[in-house]
């Protein structure tokens, strides 16, 4: 008796829309469009110049297609690529952001009211491509910290976006990229000065609420020497019929011993169990460890999205610097991921670590792709990577494509990989101790991605194993 | 407290269990043996639920209710408890939370209120001396990386923590040396009152040195075919299973004449 291929039908809780009046840009991308988004948002001309570099650049690059994932393919100029809430007047504090807006947020269970806020979280709340608010900016403005929207960061901090916005993921970096450079709307900015530990975690919360439109956004951390931060980002959109694109860009700086830990739970809608619908999610990651002892941490647990195509990487170029990627991406029904990092040894005495965990479940495809490389000067270079799968039931995939090129003779690279299966003998050994079937999963599965787990911050690493739990209800048995 | 009556079975569409009788009161210790392929684990996995095996025809009563009706979870937390024959491993959950969680769905189905970490560490530090275990061991993965021996320890362990009232081991003295068997026995004996029940399916008379069983009864084919005392273990110690089995085959031949 097989009962394993009964596949879940588990509601997206996040599905709903908004109601609200959106100031849109006409569908479709010239350089108008890019002329259109710069000026709208009243930009300086080294913007605009940046934006139309990057979309001639575009126009001579196509779409990956070495990613292990099948889709058809985008016409973007189908795509609405500005599409901002209106406001009703000028906003001059939180009390005045649209009531619908706070509500949205607060059904995603992100109160932007600081009084009602998660102790010790600012938030920066993203909704489609703009920033509507962002909390507690004041405590962190006594600390010297900067954290605003990318445009606020434009108007008020242009030399620093001047010198490190592309610095790490250049104009050409890749198709996405490129796309995202050109027409990116708003995003998250934050600065850490020298020797400062930001008092508090910063958290991006992402919201696609029209169903057209592309949601470009950048995000840009940069920790000035001895300083460190840890920083959140969540993702959440409506239920539609229609594919829709996600591309972000983000970068990462480290100077001399700062530190940079960057968690993410990536929950965007799915598309429901026949693969209608979805986000797909092309994101370039990428962030430098510029100066020596710097350390750079990547956490991210994917459970959305139709497809998911991400390599949060690390350039270790400080000597004694360190690259960390911790991953858990399930997929379940028809959603496919390719995801995985890049681990780029520049300096002496780098060391990086890869824990990947894929849960496949129903008809889904899980890939893990990664690239250590290690430079000709690149001396003592370590790395130690593991890679473990887990498959529920009979009709997902796994896969592992590690890549593994090595210029120095003194580095030491381990690699281990492991997979397995959640087997009905499993559940019923739960079952036999009185332990329900929802519970039994989710502890497996917890126990999978614990060394991923214990890295998120306390209260997102409860949420990211409940949210676990709740993808796979139905999946097994 | 367990009544069985006329239980056919099936794994895969083939008939396992072919008619099992079986009257089990609280306090009694039953002891189920018999060659292999006759049907013992079987008898052990369909009591408990195990999905893969179809109950045909026949009915079993657990404390005057339907025990079929109810899930196999549900049975769990009626007090239903199966050492496994072959205990899953559970990698990255540890003993003590796999345990705690067993625990409290029982209290919590009983009415009580669960018991947080601390309460339940204070708990299984008693628990742990029944089977001799060292203490490392609850904050270890279930069973993972675990020998055979201590697999079975851990079962009884849980058994322990549970308190069933039903208690079914599957041949749960396979694969021990004489100490690990000593230890389980001396546990099962321990847990042992007048309110509880246990069933052992075993291979070897060599259990029953250690754990006194009011009843043996030999299963064959799908049935149990003989029934009796202490000394009926000895006797198949002595003579094994053929003269049973000759006996049967008569029984079947005048029967069917």
């Amino acid at each position: 008796m097989d009962t394993l291929t009964a596949l879940a039908t588990q509601e997206y809780k996040y599905g709903f829309t908004t109601d609200i009046e959106s100031d849109v840009a006409p569908r479709g991308l010239t350089e108008d469009t890019i002329r259109l988004i710069s000026h709208k948002k009243g930009e300086p001309e080294f913007m605009l110049e940046f934006r139309l570099k990057a979309f001639r650049q575009w126009l001579k690059m196509t779409p990956p297609t070495w990613p292990n994932v099948t889709y058809p393919e985008i016409d973007f100029q189908d795509i609405i690529y500005y599409s901002a809430p209106k406001p009703k007047a000028k906003l001059a504090s939180l009390d005045e952001v649209d009531p619908e807006l706070l509500d949205t947020f607060a059904k995603l269970g992100i109160p932007l009211n600081e009084q009602k806020m998660l102790a010790n979280v600012a938030v920066d709340a993203i909704f489609d491509s703009v920033s509507v608010a962002t909390t507690y900016k004041e405590k962190l403005h006594e600390a010297g910290v900067i954290f605003c929207s990318f445009s606020e960061a434009i108007r008020d901090y242009p030399e620093l976006i001047q010198k490190y916005m592309g610095s790490v993921v250049p104009v050409s970096d890749n198709f996405y990229a490129a796309l995202n450079s050109a027409v990116f709307t708003d995003g998250s900015f934050c600065y850490i000065p020298k020797g400062v530990t930001c008092p508090m975690e910063l958290s991006s919360y992402f919201r696609i609420n029209n169903p057209d439109t592309g949601q470009f956004e950048r995000t840009l951390i940069i920790c000035e020497e001895g300083a460190s931060v840890s920083y959140l980002e969540g993702c959440t959109a409506p239920k539609f019929d229609k594919n829709q694109l996600h591309a972000a860009v983000v970068e990462l700086v480290a100077l001399d011993n700062a530190t940079i830990k960057y968690s993410t739970v990536q929950n965007w809608y799915a598309g429901d169990k026949d693969g209608l619908g979805g986000i797909y999610n092309f994101v370039t990651k990428r962030g430098k460890c510029a100066g020596k002892n710097s350390k750079i941490s990547w956490t991210q647990v994917e459970t959305g999205s139709a497809i998911t195509w991400k390599y949060p990487s690390c350039v270790l170029l400080g000597d004694n610097s360190v690259g960390e990627f911790y991953s858990v991406a399930l997929t379940n029904n028809m959603q496919q991921a390719d995801t995985g990092t890049k681990m780029i040894h520049v300096g002496k005495n780098t060391s990086s670590t890869i824990v990947s965990k894929g849960i496949s479940a129903g008809k889904s495809n899980n890939s893990y792709r990664g690239l250590v490389k290690v430079l000709p000067n690149a001396e003592n270079a370590r790395n130690y990577t593991q890679c473990d799968s887990m498959l529920i039931g009979h009709d997902c995939g796994a896969n592992t494509f590690p890549y593994i090129e090595v210029q120095n003779n003194s580095a030491q690279i381990e690699h281990e990989a492991t997979t397995s299966k959640i087997s009905e003998e499993q559940i019923f050994y739960f079952l036999q101790r009185g332990i329900p079937q929802e519970d039994a999963i989710s502890m497996i599965i917890n126990g999978f991605c614990k060394e991923v787990f214990r890295e998120l911050p306390m209260e997102f690493a409860v949420e990211a194993s409940r949210l676990l739990g709740m993808k796979l209800e139905n999946s097994v048995g | 407290m367990l009544e069985i009556r006329n239980l056919h079975a099936t794994v895969n569409d083939v008939e396992i269990l072919r008619g099992i009788n079986l009257v089990v009161k609280p306090g009694e210790i039953h002891a189920i043996m018999g060659p292999n392929g006759s049907g013992k684990s079987t008898l052990a996995k369909v009591l408990a639920g195990h999905p893969s095996y179809v109950v045909t025809q026949g009915e079993i009563l657990y404390n005057g209710r339907n025990l079929l009706e109810l899930a196999p979870d549900e049975r769990a937390r009626e007090g239903v408890f199966l050492a496994f024959q072959y205990p899953i491993e559970i990698p990255g959950v540890s003993n003590a939370s796999f345990l705690r969680l067993a625990y409290n769905q029982k209290r919590k189905h009983q009415g009580e209120e669960e018991l947080d970490p601390l309460e339940f560490d204070d708990l299984l530090q008693e628990k742990i001396k029944i089977v001799e275990m060292d203490k490392a061991f609850i904050n270890r993965s279930v069973n993972e990386g675990f020998s055979g021996g201590e697999k079975k320890r851990n079962e009884i362990l849980q058994m322990a923590v549970l308190e069933p009232q039903l208690a079914i081991l599957d041949e749960t003295d396979s694969g021990l040396d004489i100490d690990a068997l000593r230890i389980i026995s001396n546990g099962v004996n321990q847990l042992h009152t007048d309110t509880n029940a246990f069933i052992m399916v075993t291979h070897y008379q060599r259990l029953l040195n250690y754990i006194q069983p009011d009843f043996v009864h030999v299963q064959m084919n799908g049935r149990l075919v003989k029934s009796g005392g202490k000394e009926l273990a000895l006797l198949l110690e002595e003579k094994g299973y053929d003269w049973i089995k000759d006996e049967e085959e008569n029984r079947q031949t005048a029967a069917s004449n």
